[in-house]
């Protein structure tokens, strides 16, 4: 059975460039942050320090470019959440898509993320990213809080960049399940390789 | 094809990025370079080093003491030098009797008490009070035997020991710090008379063996007491100590220990955690006993070493181990086995299977070790002593002399030591440490006798100290600060011997803070990875509903 298709170029070239460095980066900084973590063994406690510190510093980097462009392209504009049709893509992941139903959100360039989405990479975006880099700094700058005139705990800091760690590893593993369901399992990753996005046409 | 030259011009992207990567990185590593070349460490090596001179050919000395009348003179007595020695260096004598070397006491502000060898008791031969003739052969004096010893006298003060060149000056083991007249054998080695001509005529600097003829046999042998201090670092490898070897800087003590007046910076009794000043040189006010004197307190070219100089004194990675240089250091005394005898009657003397001293019918069981892991505990450099006449707990080991400092105590840091325990005679009435009489000819000391209630009766009575007449043995502890024995920096500890798993992390007992890869919390790691397994469970689940459906939809 084949169905018709369309082609819609969905993500730009800097937005692929920074979705697959930003994986990489944060891959290999679960890597090495739980081998700091002391949950493992692998390049040796002093690399995976100063791996961890330098990729963090790249991420950052990255971060401030990716911060520009969606600023300056208006692309935060596809991460203001919505409730419309939220129920109906939740229902579809949850029943239809055992189904073969059809999915009841179609992208387009001007709403690329369907409202699960939104939510998902909105609380990526404003929520474990920022407390990661927040928590991440302090740790990096303990020694200068008094004269920075920080009051922090480390434990409670390194308890949150743990748990921001642990939760980067959930969002992870069903991201990559997620990419998995589109028209063909691997439609969405040849979208975010290639830009262009195949849809079923109606 | 407009869409590919926009793809082109996004992906120029890529090296723009790339470049402001690198330059943040290198900006750093800029940063980190400049630190380290200010490093004064350099200048310190290229300063001519007077102390070394001993060792050249040529001394740079403006006084050449063979030239002196007064030192060409017919010598009777030892004294008779320290006059001699005193016709040109009026103020030397005074100098001393101000320092701890002469008084053996010392008072310190911090906690209001009055330490030195006079006054502390510890779990090696416990107090000299009473054994005075035996100690004092390591007073910077002659003829300190009991407690009528006038400490005013300053034809008593001992130059030659601290200032002898030529090796030949040596203290009597037993005669009150005097040196023999007529050649006299102790324990089988000879002492001869020093050329008193000879030796005064060849005075200069301290030298490692000058110090080291004391510090290095502190506790009644070498090596016995402090573990970083042994006869191996006469002429250390470089590998034993990178300051003091031949190979290395050739420092001698008093590189670091200098002094003012006679008055020698680093004492024990009221360290230095960190030098409050960091960096003493260029502007040396001889007084710099500190690593940091020298190295400051950002020595490391990676910055992430530098971060922990505040909390981690340089001596707990830098001396990974004490007692390297093969004489190993006593870490337990049993004085309660004391007094076992061979069935011949004869004393007993027997070795361990390294041939190390493990019993001795003098002074108990020991146990002797080489190549010690040092115990690790915060540090802000006060010590109270548990004296004489202080109550102690004897439910639980004593500390002798407790360590202060914690995380949360802004001079504190974490610091390495021998801790060297035991047990030793107590009062279990008074609930006191008491102090035996040991040494000596009489029919009270313990080493002729063998008799604790009489030997403890004459030390107490001795000390003028109450004594119930009831005596048992309390297990002691006493920490004795690691410091020497610096290795080479390949040699240091890694990141990973601390942060690691509590039980293997060399700081794995110590409280009150967090630290990376030994500390975790075990409910958020459950929770995270249960998250995890949680997340990988819906996602096969799903999959399978996924796989089965779209079977059944066809």
């Amino acid at each position: 059975m084949t169905t018709a298709t369309i082609r819609v170029y969905l993500f730009k070239g800097f937005e692929r460039l920074w979705h697959w460095t930003q994986a990489l980066l944060i891959i290999l900084l679960g890597i090495t942050g739980f081998e700091i973590h002391n949950s493992y063994h692998l390049f040796g406690y002093q690399k995976a320090v100063m791996l961890h510190n330098t990729l963090a510093w790249a991420l950052i980097a990255l971060i401030v470019f990716a911060i520009f462009w969606h600023l300056t392209t208006g692309e935060w504009r596809q991460y203001v959440p919505t409730t419309e049709r939220l129920s109906a893509v939740a229902h579809y992941y949850a029943v239809g898509i055992f189904k073969n139903e059809k999915h009841p959100f179609k992208e387009s360039e001007a709403s690329k993320l369907n409202p699960l989405q939104r939510f998902t990479y909105l609380g990526f975006k404003i929520l474990i990213i920022p407390v990661q880099v927040t928590t991440g700094l302090l740790y990096m700058y303990y020694n200068h809080w008094h004269e920075w005139g920080i009051f922090a705990r480390l434990d409670l800091t390194a308890l949150l960049h743990t748990a921001g760690a642990f939760a980067l590893i959930s969002f992870f593993i069903v991201h990559v399940y997620m990419t998995t369901t589109g028209h063909t399992p691997l439609a969405h990753i040849k979208a975010m390789i290639t830009g262009w996005e195949e849809i079923e046409a109606d | 094809m407009p869409q590919r030259k926009t793809l082109l011009k996004q992906l120029l992207i890529i090296p723009v990025l790339l470049v402001v990567v690198v330059g943040l990185l290198m900006a750093k590593q800029v940063q980190v370079s400049r630190a380290a070349d200010a490093s004064p460490v350099a200048l310190v090596a290229a300063e001519d080093n007077p102390a070394q001179q001993g060792d050249d050919e040529v001394s740079h000395s403006t006084a050449d003491h063979t030239k002196f009348e007064v030192l060409q003179q017919p010598f009777e007595t030892v004294q008779d030098v320290t006059n001699a020695c005193l016709s040109c260096h009026t103020e030397a004598a005074d100098q001393v009797m101000h320092t701890i070397h002469w008084t053996w006491e010392k008072h310190v502000p911090d906690t209001d008490q009055t330490l030195g060898k006079k006054d502390i008791i510890n779990n090696f031969c416990i107090s000299i009070q009473s054994n005075e003739p035996r100690c004092t052969s390591c007073h910077a004096g002659y003829g300190w035997k009991d407690k009528t010893f006038d400490f005013t006298v300053q034809q008593n003060v001992d130059c030659l020991v601290c200032h002898d060149t030529t090796g030949t000056y040596k203290k009597f083991p037993t005669a009150a710090g005097l040196p023999v007249y007529e050649p006299t054998e102790f324990n089988g080695k000879m002492f001869n008379p020093p050329d008193l001509n000879e030796v005064a005529q060849n005075v200069g600097h301290s030298s490692r063996n000058n110090c080291g003829a004391c510090h290095f046999y502190g506790g009644g042998g070498d090596g016995v007491k402090h573990g970083d201090l042994d006869s191996s670092l006469k002429v250390p490898d470089k590998s034993l100590d990178v300051h003091m070897s031949p190979d290395g800087a050739n420092f001698q003590c008093s590189d670091c220990h200098t002094a003012n007046s006679h008055e020698i910076a680093g004492s024990r009794l009221r360290m230095l955690s960190q030098s409050d000043t960091h960096y003493d040189l260029p502007n040396d006010d001889h007084n710099r006993a500190t690593c940091e004197s020298c190295h400051g307190i950002t020595p490391h070219s990676n910055p992430k070493i530098n971060d922990h100089t505040d909390k981690v004194a340089c001596q707990t990675c830098h001396i990974p181990e004490y007692a390297r240089g093969g004489v190993p250091t006593k870490m337990e005394w049993y004085w309660k086995d004391a007094g076992q005898f061979n069935d011949d009657g004869s004393i007993k003397s027997t070795v361990d299977e390294q041939g190390f001293p493990n019993y001795n019918t003098l002074k108990g069981s020991f146990v002797d070790e080489v190549n010690v892991k040092p115990e690790y505990y915060w540090f802000n450099g006060v010590i109270r002593y548990t004296l004489a006449t202080d109550k102690i707990d004897d439910t639980k080991p004593v500390e002798i002399n407790p360590i202060d400092g914690s995380y949360d105590d802004p001079n504190a840091r974490i610091y390495p030591f021998k801790v060297h325990r035991g047990n030793q005679p107590y009062d279990p009435v008074n609930k006191t440490l008491v102090i035996p009489h040991l040494f000596g000819k009489d029919d009270t000391a313990y080493w002729k006798n063998f008799d604790w209630g009489k030997s403890i009766q004459a030390g107490m009575d001795y000390a003028g100290l109450p004594y119930s007449g009831q005596y048992d043995f309390v297990d002691t502890e006493m920490y004795w600060p690691i410091t020497h024995m610096v290795a080479p920096k390949e040699d240091a500890l890694a990141c990973d011997s601390c942060h690691t798993d509590k039980t293997q992390s060399r700081v794995g007992s110590l409280e009150g803070f967090y630290m990376p890869a030994r500390d975790h919390n075990n409910i958020l790691d459950l929770l995270g990875w249960l998250a995890a397994a949680g997340s990988l469970l819906g996602v096969v689940v799903h999959s399978s509903l996924r796989i089965f459906g779209s079977k059944k939809g066809r």
